[in-house]
């Protein structure tokens, strides 16, 4: 069954977009990221025009998050206060980035610095969580080894401007989650992501959250930062296709609840090792699209008069 | 003096049908033609549509020696397009170089009655703008059309591999050259707006008569009122999107919890 779309002016198989949408939402409920790094290149193979895949697909990972988020919810794994202290560091964070972002623009190598941004923070982030998570695996097979503690003590424990955070058992400075916040609110709209998955392990490995509060808080963060982007896009440039939206939507809300039910069933160490081999997946991807001579060296997009 | 009577006749009838006549001809040939619509209403389920395109020669007298062939174009909108060319700089392949081209359409076909480079001439391709390169060439590039060749072929090679350009030769039927018929598929990613078709009659690679009918191609129904929410109330837009997204998230939700409490 064929659907035209009235922004993206293309027409496209039902079946097809709600399947996107499903396995995106999946993914998203399972491991906490707002999946906005899958469903852009994805919606581009489909033929929709990049403009429209980015603004839409931020939309989309509005509807997911809060899928998602009222499924964790119900598991009291959303720290709020945690994630509001996120969520000014990322707005503060994102306004810097949209700034970079348009003077990226006018040099003219927007696309160039997107992609490597992507390969460098996907491919390092991906590499280091594999790394870690494999480890952490292989210790729990493995009986005798030393209990690994709660938390250490580090240089951001003596820090100012202390505050509990109780749903995470946390009683740290703020500093370190607005920084955190900023520098993914930052990536995010350069991007053109939630940038949950540097959200995710920057909250276990950085601020020391458990890793049940940990999906939750990051997608209680996304939903505001890819809200902010849906409306920036609908303003300045048209954009976002609701037709589109609705379908990736209706997929994808059904694939987050399924995805965080599954998502309790896996132990953490391997939900980790699963998103960082899809991390580290996507970086390569697109490593290889930059490294490997295109079949077609000529590109042709909506341009404006001189 | 028949001649004379007949500039008279052409000029004295040039409202009705002003760009039929071509007085230079012995035998004056005109086009009479119909479209199975005149009109394309994109909805929900558009899934691209066919245009026929039909018509007759009419003339005074027999026809004179030497083939009669037919072209039918169909060019969509235009815009402007911006064409980028990748370059492997320090090990990784990257936008390069770029070339504006001011307007290009966003779909065109060619249907003729025999191979192109045959049946029309450079010079009567030159005046009357028959093929997708010339088209882009006269109302999109203005000087510098040597330098960028590269560009326009690839910008006719993207576009073609899209279905958006295409050049389907021989595939009018003529019938006693006098009635003709062509079929025009239109893919299922139109851009809405006036298309122009055009009808060429050719002699020796010579147009003898031409004429230009439009289709108005529209988005209607729901697509028609998203489209223009989007452009007039974009900020409304914007949050009835986000709306929708919160509605779905939260009913999905709850729709899970009644299946497994």
């Amino acid at each position: 069954m064929q659907l035209y779309l009235p922004i993206a002016e293309v027409s496209v198989n039902v079946f097809l977009l709600f399947g996107i949408g499903g396995i995106v939402g999946f993914l998203s409920g399972m491991f906490g990221v707002g999946g906005g790094f899958l469903i852009t290149p994805l919606l581009f193979f489909i033929g929709v025009p990049p403009p429209v895949a980015v603004a839409t697909g931020a939309n989309q990972v509005v509807a997911s998050s809060i899928s998602g988020v009222l499924a964790q919810m119900k598991r009291k794994a959303v720290d709020f206060r945690m994630g509001t202290v996120l969520l000014v560091g990322g707005f503060a964070g994102s306004a810097i980035g949209i700034w970079v972002f348009a003077w990226m623009k006018a040099l003219g190598q927007v696309d160039l610095f997107v992609q490597l941004s992507y390969v460098l923070f996907l491919g390092f982030v991906g590499a280091t969580m594999l790394q870690e998570s494999l480890r952490a695996l292989l210790r729990s097979r493995n009986v005798h080894a030393p209990i690994r503690r709660a938390h250490v003590h580090s240089w951001a424990h003596g820090l100012p401007l202390k505050m509990k955070f109780r749903a995470s058992g946390l009683y740290i400075s703020v500093i370190p989650p607005l920084a955190i916040g900023a520098f993914v609110g930052f990536l995010a709209a350069i991007m053109g992501v939630g940038g949950g998955f540097i959200l995710v392990p920057a909250m276990i490995y950085l601020l020391g959250m458990p890793t049940k509060v940990v999906i939750g808080t990051s997608l209680f963060q996304i939903i505001f930062v890819t809200a902010f982007t849906t409306i920036m896009h609908a303003v300045t440039s048209q954009t976002v296709d609701m037709m589109l939206a609705l379908v990736l939507i209706f997929g994808g809300v059904i694939g987050a609840q399924i995805g965080s039910r599954v998502g309790i069933r896996l132990k953490a160490e391997q939900l980790r090792v699963l998103l960082s081999l899809l991390v580290v997946a996507v970086a390569l991807r697109i490593a290889f699209d930059l490294l490997i001579r295109p079949d077609e060296l000529y590109s042709v997009a909506p341009g404006v008069l001189p | 003096m028949r001649r004379a009577l007949a500039l008279a006749i052409a000029l004295f009838c040039a409202p009705a049908v002003a760009q039929d006549a071509q007085p230079e001809t012995a035998v004056e040939e005109t086009i009479v033609s119909g479209l199975s619509q005149n009109r394309v209403s994109i909805t929900a389920d558009f899934a691209g549509d066919e245009i026929l395109v039909y018509g007759a020669v009419r003339r005074d007298a027999p026809p004179p020696e030497g083939r009669l062939h037919v072209i039918v174009t169909v060019e969509g909108p235009s815009g402007p397009v911006t064409v980028r060319r990748k370059d492997r700089i320090a090990g990784i392949w990257i936008n390069d170089a770029a070339v504006n081209i001011s307007r290009a359409p966003s779909f065109y076909a060619v249907v003729t009655t025999g191979p192109i480079e045959r049946i029309l001439s450079a010079t009567e391709n030159f005046r009357h703008s028959i093929t997708i390169d010339r088209v882009i060439r006269s109302i999109g590039i203005a000087s510098e059309a040597e330098a960028h060749e590269d560009f326009v072929h690839a910008l006719v090679r993207v576009r073609s591999s899209d279905g958006r350009y295409r050049l389907l030769e021989s595939r009018v039927q003529l019938t006693e050259q006098t009635l003709f018929r062509a079929d025009v598929a239109l893919p299922s990613n139109l851009t809405e707006g006036e298309y122009l078709v055009r009808l060429f009659l050719l002699r020796d690679g010579k147009v003898i008569a031409r004429q230009e009918r439009t289709i108005d191609v529209r988005k209607e129904g729901l697509e028609r009122m998203i489209f223009n929410l989007s452009q007039e109330q974009p900020l409304i837009y914007g949050l009835l999107s986000l709306v929708i997204a919160a509605a779905a998230g939260w009913g999905a939700s709850a729709a899970f919890r009644l299946i497994r409490p």
